[in-house]
């Protein structure tokens, strides 16, 4: 009697499990199926290849790879400083790291005009030198730089935190100055980290659509990037925006694979601790 | 203390580190080289190699022309075959000889190794011991070893420092520290036992009043609580005087006694003791039963209890 209530009891509980996970799974799978279902499939190439999409492409790619660049070149030194220096003031400089991470979209964009707008912050003296930036295309790097840029940095300075301290240690002992532990050591460890990092980066930048808009406006040809370009087509072309829309799909599945790809790899060649959890689907 | 050598960690806040006359840290002056401007070959505890890099590529790291080449080095230290590895699939000791030609590629002006031996297990140790006794010999370079086991420095080191909570309580040459301990905790690190007893000086020596109310007689004066030293192979197993104790003989209950190659060791009321096995003759006394040990006056010294 016991037994079969208990076996009831257990077999319930696990409907429920199904029917939740389900109506949820379900959820999220639907915008993306009908993201699929509808847009003329067999037109893709052809709206991909109209010259507005071909201009809302190269603005996008440009922005985004001096964006990137900038995060690489100034985002690694600053997270190897952080993770390796102890110094006063250090835990509220990882706090300015992390922030633009909670941050809505729009107050980044409303504080990146304050700063670099005309007759804000920095933007007057900068304007009586002949330098504009809102509304231009560096507008557009400068608010994936914000807005992305510390999704790298996070990452970086736990990288470079895992490396085991005796190996630049050791490296120092073998005659190694700083600069050369450095570039030996603690960038080839902090490799796999570091770009795990920047794969998070550079998906949150091609997403960047709130502190881009406020900033640099909507500007074909200019500030106009894929997320723009889809909010511009809504009403004019909704067959464009949902084409735009299968691309992007298509390109962050391609990150978050070859994000995953990375982690696994690293997991399983790092010797130091990973940073990453293994994902839940290969805990026992 | 080798990391304050080598010129890693925290900068000490006194003191002087100087090789042949020249400061690495002088507190004082304000004088510390960094560590790559230091010539040390500093051996990790755990080694410390760099996993992403080939043995080849880890000896390389710090190689300075005019000493031996990556190939001679590799060959000395039997790694040559393993070149390509990288370091994750190396066994103890051959990451240990690794670490040993990285640190010697530099060229180093002194030594250092970190606890060289206690990362293998007891088999591979002895081996190693013996193995990085002749290297040393060979190499005819200052070396600094840090070591928890007495057998390490009494193989390998010339002079050996007694350190305790960052307090060096013996210096000297690692013989006498077993033979001439400055203090109860030297003297049962050198192996040796340490009984506390209350002595009693006279004229003509001193009796010396063990925990368990038997005596003992020595020459030396002291009074007051000492520790009475002695090493395990000085204890003599002695027949049952009958009803006259003779002098320095006490009475112990058998421990465990082994038979390990030619030698008995084992413990007897509170004296480890360590015979050749021919010593105890034909008939082992029995564990639990009541032995007879001998403690010759000769063999006997006394320390401070508690470091002066």
């Amino acid at each position: 009697m016991g037994d079969r209530r208990s076996r009831a009891g257990r077999a319930a509980f696990a409907a429920l499990l199904a029917l939740c996970a389900g109506i949820f799974l379900t959820f999220l799978a639907i915008p993306l199926l009908a993201l699929f279902t509808e847009t003329p499939l067999d037109r893709i190439p052809e709206l991909l290849s109209e010259p507005a999409v071909q201009e809302i492409l190269s603005v996008t790619l440009r922005t985004n790879a001096i964006a990137n660049g900038l995060t690489l070149l100034l985002g690694t030194p600053t997270a190897y400083l952080l993770a390796t220096r102890r110094f006063p003031g250090r835990a509220l400089l990882v706090t300015l790291v992390e922030l633009p991470l909670v941050l809505p979209p729009a107050v980044a964009g409303i504080g990146l005009l304050a700063a670099f707008g005309s007759g804000g912050l920095l933007g007057g003296a900068l304007e009586e030198n002949g330098i504009v930036i809102p509304f231009t295309e560096w507008a557009v790097v400068l608010a994936i730089v914000f807005v992305a840029s510390p999704f790298y940095v996070r990452q970086g300075i736990a990288a470079f935190e895992a490396v085991d301290p005796q190996l630049p240690a050791a490296a120092r002992t073998l005659g190694a100055g700083p600069a050369r532990t450095f570039l030996r050591i603690f960038l080839p460890l902090a490799a796999g980290g570091l770009a795990a990092g920047w794969v998070l980066a550079f998906a949150r930048g091609a997403g960047e659509f709130g502190a881009t808009i406020m900033f640099a406006g909507n500007v074909p040809g200019v500030t106009q990037t894929l997320t723009l370009g889809i909010y511009e087509q809504l009403d004019a072309n909704f067959d464009l925006a949902l084409a735009i829309g299968v691309l992007l799909v298509v390109l962050s599945a391609v990150v978050l694979i070859t994000y995953k790809l990375i982690s696994s790899w690293r997991s399983s060649t790092s010797t130091s601790i990973s940073i990453f959890q293994p994902s839940p689907s290969r805990l026992p | 203390m080798l990391r304050a050598v080598a010129g890693l960690g925290a900068k000490p806040r006194r003191g002087r580190i100087a090789l042949d006359g020249r400061p690495w840290l002088d507190a004082e002056a304000g004088v510390c080289l960094p560590p790559e401007e230091r010539s040390v070959g500093l051996v990790f505890q755990d080694y410390a190699l760099f996993p992403h890099l080939s043995v080849r590529r880890n000896v390389a790291f710090g190689l300075r022309p005019g000493g031996a080449s990556v190939e001679e080095l590799l060959e000395r230290f039997r790694i040559g075959h393993l070149a390509e590895a990288k370091p994750g699939v190396l066994s103890g000791g051959e990451r240990q000889r690794v670490a040993l030609a990285r640190a010697l590629a530099r060229r180093p002006e002194v030594l250092l190794l970190d606890e060289p031996l206690s990362a293998l297990d007891a088999h591979t140790r002895g081996l190693i011991r013996a193995e990085l006794r002749e290297l040393l010999d060979r190499l005819a370079l200052p070396t600094i070893f840090i070591s928890h086991d007495f057998r390490d420095a009494a193989v390998l080191a010339g002079r050996a420092a007694v350190m305790v909570a960052g307090v060096i309580r013996q210096v000297g040459p690692v013989a006498e520290l077993g033979s001439h301990p400055a203090d109860a905790f030297v003297a049962a690190l050198t192996g040796n036992n340490v009984l506390p007893a209350h002595a009693v000086g006279d004229g003509a020596g001193t009796t010396l009043t063990l925990e368990d109310g038997q005596r003992l007689r020595v020459p030396a004066v002291a009074s007051g609580p000492v520790g009475v030293v002695i090493a395990p192979s000085d204890v003599r197993l002695a027949a049952d005087p009958g009803g006259a104790p003779g002098p320095n003989l006490v009475r112990g209950r058998v421990g465990a006694l082994t038979r390990i190659g030619g030698r008995v060791e084992g413990r007897i009321g509170a004296l480890e003791i360590d015979r050749p096995a021919n010593d105890l003759g034909p008939r082992w006394p029995e564990t639990g039963e009541v032995a007879w040990l001998e403690l010759p006056a000769a063999a006997i010294s006394l320390v401070p209890l508690e470091p002066e």
